[in-house]
């Protein structure tokens, strides 16, 4: 036993929230706003991430936390700690061990499974909020269906760029519904949102809570004649030789060298437990 | 009913029990058609055990409780004044209804929210006779094709998914036994 009440939270505040998760399940897309509690960490630290995962977890649970696919990250170390201390959660770095798994900014690389529950942390959870600030206003875009203005966004990513450059953060339809933040991941990742695990969106310092069942259509938003493409570095990971996986770009010296890394680090262990290699993993080895 | 019982029944460990029984209430949520177990409470009659383990899972004194019918007896109103504070409102101001779905009709009356907030529903918890996987074909978010659930009333139901994004949303206990119906659900009679 140790001093916290289960999961650090009071109950009242883990009855709000999932009240707030189950709204947001039944209405998948729609930003459910919620009494966002002050948390041991300071916002931008995934305090609405982890306020959803205090309410979602049973001691049953083994938890898994990756900081843009990491999972040895000060972040995500920090929130692991967090909750082996106070819901005395087994954690564990294997996604397919992971029963709960808390992101910021990617989906794992490994397909998850139906009794698998990721938890997103979300810094702007509105997709409009760049382009109109009043919340009152964003609210009446999205219950008209408004969502001209997002279009005109990406149509200037064309005029300007020749192409949509927008790449993390891109924005996605819901079951035909609502236009979503799917937080700041990678588009490369977008294609992965329709998946059989449920989706979790927390927003701290926002307070809104949002989520996606299993098998929900989710689409990211394009053209006919600029269709959506998810793209990654035109490598391969140069530990574990994956030409699939979303890259992280290392600069190794002054020079210019750089390597490209898979951004999983849990994909990039298990590929190399397997016996994959890359073009740099001999002199890495060390 | 004696005194004793108005405080017995909760949940034995309330953290733990109530975290179970979310990720049940959860899982069925956003699964519709699926069919979970959900203990932890022990409610007089006529409640159910899923019924009353959901209604000491979500209810607080910030929720209006709409006892319908059979459900709004004495016992039921103590017990769950004492194990979840919440305050006993009409229909009209429900966040909560339970009941057998005859008693909770008419479905006109309770919140669908606003297109603002459509959050801001009711949720009726319908207490069933049966509960099983056979019957109206359900399709939408959660459901891989289609699943099956008994439901009280097609066409009533039909017309509450007519409302979408708006709406109230459903979960249906039975014994041990519960299944959700969120209003992004598709219902087709038969099979």
């Amino acid at each position: 036993m140790n001093e916290y009440n289960f999961a650090y939270l009071d109950e009242q505040t883990k009855r709000m929230i999932r009240r707030a998760i189950l709204k947001g399940l039944a209405i998948p897309g729609y930003q459910v706003p919620f009494a966002s509690r002050e948390m041991p960490m300071p916002y931008g630290w995934g305090t609405g991430g982890v306020q959803v995962s205090a309410a979602t977890l049973t001691p049953d649970d083994t938890f898994k936390v990756i900081d843009q696919g990491a999972d040895d990250t000060t972040n995500a170390v920090s929130i692991r700690k967090f909750f082996e201390k106070t819901a005395g959660v087994e954690t564990t770095e294997e996604t397919y061990r992971a029963t709960v798994i808390q992101t910021r900014h990617r989906i794992p690389e490994a397909k998850l499974r139906d009794d698998q529950i990721l938890v997103y942390q979300v810094p702007i959870p509105e997709p409009l909020r760049f382009l109109e600030p009043r919340e009152t206003e964003t609210r009446k875009m999205h219950s008209l269906e408004e969502y001209g203005l997002i279009h005109v966004k990406l149509y200037e990513d064309i005029s300007q760029h020749g192409a949509i450059a927008t790449s993390y953060a891109y924005p996605v339809k819901v079951s035909d519904r609502y236009v979503m933040d799917p937080s700041p991941i990678p588009k490369f990742d977008n294609p992965k949102l329709e998946m059989d695990a449920i989706q979790l969106f927390g927003a701290g310092r926002e307070q809104r809570i949002y989520a996606v069942p299993p098998h929900t259509k989710v689409v990211s938003l394009d053209f006919e004649d600029y269709p959506f493409e998810a793209s990654k570095a035109n490598h391969a990971c140069d530990l574990c030789g994956a030409e699939d996986s979303y890259l992280d770009e290392v600069i190794m010296d002054d020079a210019g060298n750089r390597m490209f890394v898979c951004s999983d680090t849990d994909y990039c262990r298990s590929r190399r437990a397997a016996g994959h290699v890359g073009r740099l993993a001999e002199e890495n080895a060390a | 009913m004696s005194t004793q019982v108005q405080y017995s029944g909760g949940f034995g460990n309330a953290p733990i029990d109530a975290a179970h029984a979310f990720r049940a209430a959860m899982t069925v949520m956003a699964k519709p058609g699926q069919i979970r177990t959900l203990r932890g409470a022990r409610p007089p009659e006529p409640l159910s055990v899923a019924a009353g383990t959901l209604l000491l899972t979500l209810c607080d004194p910030d929720t209006g409780v709409y006892l319908a019918g059979r459900a709004n007896n004495a016992e039921v109103q103590r017990w769950l004044s004492f194990h979840t504070g919440a305050p006993f409102v009409t229909a009209e101001q429900a966040d909560f209804a339970v009941g057998a779905w005859d008693d909770l009709m008419p479905l006109g009356a309770y919140r669908i929210g606003t297109p603002e907030y459509p959050d801001r529903s009711a949720t009726l918890i319908v207490e069933c006779d049966v509960l099983h996987g056979n019957g109206a074909a359900l399709r939408g978010p959660g459901i891989q094709d289609t699943s099956h659930l008994s439901l009280p009333d097609i066409a009533a139901l039909q017309g509450n998914a007519l409302l979408y994004p708006l709406g109230c949303d459903f979960f249906f206990t039975c014994g041990e036994q519960v299944a959700a119906l969120p209003r992004s659900t598709q219902i087709t009679a038969g099979t």
